[in-house]
């Protein structure tokens, strides 16, 4: 009798132990985590989980996309007082949630590991970034030898400040090698615990925020699932047990109609949009080493057909430069230019270039030879598996044929597909890796032209069809010279840019991608849309700096 | 015996080297880089993809020669390390597999053996019930044949989102932290039936099918025939075809207790059951290296260890393995 006794009594206090998270004070986000978390090291962010960067480390500044400026962040201001100096102050009073101040030598040591060790990825500012100078005990001053403004506002939201107490001695091995499994940061959010589907991050109450900024995160946790696949995904969405979604998911009318399902616009496309999506041409590769002929193939694509048929109208059509239409970047649209070299859909004036150019179909096959009388034929590329977009290479190869000019689709594995890509080995190749939002459109242009692509075996950074051109070399260069407050210098290069893009066409734009965003309305409201548009809302890694972070402040529980 | 055992025992450690050693060889002659991935998940700004790609190129070896590449691998395996993951950078393959391998074989050991004891009785029962077997093979036939995704989906889709019996996703409630509690235990099981019984109906219908026609093969066979002229009963006909008949299904189970390492990828999908299937899965879409080794080894030892268990048993229910091997005639 006794003996059972004490069974129970220990089944009891075992079963007391089970903690259950109350639902109206946890956010479940989905669409982020792609792989059991791993790594939470914030040197190594490609791999970390979500959040990292943005919930549990902070960086300088933050970058709102929607309304194209930078937001103070860790820093109270920041600002160029002369053409190579760049000014941070601090703001007082930061800690970190060891409780730990926060402090301008923390920051000194986050930039100086990259002197140190070069295996950190932002070591290479150092080749233009000379020194840091200590002013007081809150401000310090970067002092460029070649300021390059564009790439260091990047950086600036880039960057995770590290506390200095807990990095310092240790190796670059032990730095870029550590999952940090324990992150120490300075942000309104710290990780409790993981397992092989998800990530919980507990609210930090003593975060300096709280204090200094009047904001006050309202989930208690924010966990982070892996979610396996869209019908899941769609499913959890409708029984209100996800929250915030950043899935591509199909049927977004429906959820939206039946299920009152959260977006950012009530009507088409729903979405934001999150990069430029369009092909790199190999321009070694003959015929489309002919510019004319690139050309016809910019007027035969109809962009159109893919947003309908691959995207049910989530995504738009892109203008023809390929600018984002974000705040930041659309003021500087080249209005004349794109109208004097843009192109649109329109196959008659396609078919006329290239008869032009002697382009003919000589056997009357349908298919066009080159002006020798030789037929050819050119592939397209997007990695297997990945459907909207194999639908959109389609569509792609379809107008090109009707036109006359012989495109066959290919769907390699990723792999393959990622070494044709870098490697440069491909005809045409769909793609977006390197033309998503930024805090430059710099970043855009860069990814476009990459002016090292040209020489080196694998470029990771854009111009992927090796396009070779000095000129538009030099002006990417002093684009990333010149400050943003220089807005009348800024437009005049990018017009300049914009033109060569035009009339060169190494890559045809053609939609942007969606930031893909869903919320259930069962829990939490105030999600952020157009018409309340406090912030960009958008969990994956990299996005909590554009403003991510600031739908945890607004959202309210039922 | 010993003979027996010592001769399988060599074979079993050649067919290991050797698979091993295909294992490793594979994934390095695919096109494609495991670094190129790990960039392609990171967009940078320039001159921090380069750095990366020559930094971590040379953390893992990649940029040394493939023989170098080759007896690191033995070396490496022989204190036990697997190597680190790419893709799960930075966690050491081993940690990676023991860390999910639980999920998957508590969701599919269990599923086997109950479809397979189920599956061979009932599979014995209906092939002497003629008027049962004409109602339970189509059934069998369409379970077995059903795309495991599409009935997957169904089910979910049914029992989750429409009746809201079963939760649709996870391993237990995203609500909770895994502790040794009844609340958590049974929230564990909870999330476990609808997988479990998804696996156990499809695998029951092979099992069945399997030995249905096995049983009517050996009760039409000789032997059969013989004892019924020499006026044995019909229950010890069908013991006697029973064994025979079991032999073959010995042997598909432990092919597929061997493969249970990678064998709930589809289930892990539709019901976003965390396991190594999936892992593996994206292991291979990532080109990584060390990932694909290990969970391959995994799959290499569990199939030679299952069918090592299975020679032995087979010395217990076959007596003509231990007869030529004992020389008794």
């Amino acid at each position: 009798m006794r003996k059972w006794l004490v069974v129970v009594v220990a089944l009891i206090a075992v079963a007391l132990f089970a903690e259950v998270f109350e639902r109206n004070k946890t956010v479940y986000i989905g669409g982020s985590l792609w792989a059991p978390p791993s790594n939470w090291n914030p040197f190594t962010p490609w791999n970390a989980v979500a959040g990292t960067i943005g919930l549990v480390y902070e960086t300088l500044f933050l970058y709102d996309p929607l309304q194209g400026r930078f937001e103070p962040w860790l820093a109270e201001s920041g600002e160029w007082i002369n053409s190579n100096t760049f000014r941070v102050i601090l703001r007082k009073n930061l800690t970190w949630q060891d409780g730990k101040p926060l402090t301008i030598d923390d920051v000194i040591f986050t930039f100086e590991l990259g002197k140190k060790f070069s295996g950190i990825n932002y070591s290479p500012i150092w080749n233009w970034l000379d020194r840091i100078e200590k002013v007081d005990g809150t401000t310090i001053d970067f002092i460029f030898s070649d300021p390059r403004y564009q790439e260091w506002g990047q950086q600036l939201i880039s960057i995770a400040i590290v506390p200095k107490h807990v990095w310092e001695g240790k190796s670059e091995t032990d730095i870029l090698q550590g999952a940090n499994e324990k992150p120490l940061g300075s942000g309104c959010y710290y990780v409790e615990s993981w397992a092989d589907d998800r990530n919980v991050f507990r609210k930090n109450v003593n975060w300096w925020g709280t204090k200094v900024l009047g904001l006050n995160p309202a989930p208690e946790r924010v966990v982070v699932l892996r979610v396996l696949s869209n019908n899941v995904a769609v499913g959890m969405l409708m029984k209100g047990e996800l929250d915030w979604s950043n899935f591509f998911l199909p049927g977004i009318p429906v959820l939206q109609k039946s299920y009152g399902i959260h977006t950012w616009y009530k009507e088409p496309p729903y979405m934001l949009p999150a990069n430029t999506t369009g092909i790199f041409l190999n321009v070694r590769k003959y015929p489309l080493s002919i510019v004319e002929f690139r050309r016809a193939m910019a007027y035969a694509i109809d962009p159109n057909k893919i947003v309908d048929r691959a995207f049910e109208k989530m995504v738009t059509s892109s203008n023809p430069v390929g600018i984002m239409p974000i705040a930041g970047w659309m003021k500087y649209y080249p209005n004349e230019v794109a109208e004097k070299y843009g192109f649109k859909y329109d196959p008659e004036k396609a078919k006329a270039i290239l008869d032009e150019l002697g382009f003919k179909d000589v056997n009357k096959d349908g298919l066009r030879e080159d002006p020798q009388g030789k037929a050819f034929k050119l592939t397209i590329e997007c990695p297997y598996g990945w459907t909207d977009w194999m639908v959109s290479i389609q569509s792609i190869a379809e107008d090109l044929r009707k036109v006359g000019i012989n495109v066959e689709p290919a769907y390699p594995d990723a792999s393959k597909y990622n070494d044709d890509l870098y490697g440069g080995k491909f005809d045409i190749i769909l793609n977006n890796y390197v033309t998503g939002v930024s805090s430059t459109i710099w970043s855009y242009f860069n990814a476009v032209f990459y002016p090292d692509a040209v020489e080196s075996e694998y470029s990771y950074s854009g111009n992927f069809g090796k396009y070779h051109n000095p000129e538009v070399e030099t002006l990417l260069d002093e684009l990333n010279r010149t400050q943003s407050t220089d807005e009348a210098k800024m437009k005049k290069l990018i017009a300049q840019i914009s033109e060569i893009l035009l009339k060169d066409l190494p890559f045809i734009p053609l939609w942007y991608n969606g930031a893909w965003f869903q919320a259930s309305g069962d829990v939490w409201s105030n999600w952020p849309d157009v018409n309340n548009p406090y912030a960009w809302p958008i969990g994956w890694g990299g996005h909590w700096q554009l403003g991510g972070v600031k739908v945890l402040f607004n959202i309210k529980a039922k | 015996m010993k003979r027996y055992l010592l001769k399988k025992l060599l074979i079993y450690i050649l067919t290991f080297f050797f698979a091993a050693t295909i294992n490793w060889a594979i994934p390095r002659f695919m096109p494609g880089n495991p670094i190129h991935f790990l960039i392609s998940r990171f967009a940078t700004l320039p001159e921090s993809a380069k750095v990366l790609q020559s930094y971590f190129t040379q953390a893992f070896g990649l940029d040394r020669p493939l023989i170098e590449q080759y007896i690191n691998f033995w070396k490496a395996f022989s204190k036990g390390d697997l190597g680190i993951s790419i893709y799960l950078y930075p966690q050491p393959v081993l940690k990676v597999i023991l860390r999910s391998l639980p999920y998957t074989i508590l969701l599919l050991l269990p599923a086997i053996i109950v479809s397979f004891i189920i599956g061979n009785k009932f599979g014995a029962f209906v092939a002497r019930k003629k008027r049962l077997d004409n109602i339970a093979l189509p059934i069998f036939y369409t379970l077995t044949a059903a795309p495991y995704f599409w009935f997957g989906i169904l089910l979910a889709w049914l029992f989750g989102v429409v009746l809201k019996i079963f939760p649709i996703a996870g391993a237990y409630s995203f609500a909770m932290t895994p502790s040794f509690s009844w609340r958590f235990v049974s929230n564990y099981l909870y999330h476990w039936i609808l997988p479990f019984s998804s696996l156990v109906l499809v695998m029951l219908g092979g099992w069945a099918i399997g030995m249905r026609n096995m049983i009517i093969y050996e009760l039409e066979a000789n032997y059969s025939r013989y004892m019924e002229a020499l006026g044995a009963s019909s229950k010890l006909i069908r013991r006697y075809a029973y064994r025979n008949a079991i032999l073959p299904q010995v042997t598909g189970l432990a092919i597929q207790l061997g493969t249970a390492v990678a064998g709930t990828l589809t289930t892990e999908i539709v019901f976003s059951y965390p396991g190594i299937g999936y892992i593996l899965m994206q292991g291979i879409l990532n080109q990584d290296y060390f990932l694909i080794q290990g969970c391959f080894l995994f799959i290499i030892l569990g199939v030679l260890i299952a069918n090592f268990i299975v020679d032995i048993l087979y010395l217990i229910i076959d007596p003509r393995i231990r007869k030529s091997y004992t020389g008794e005639v």
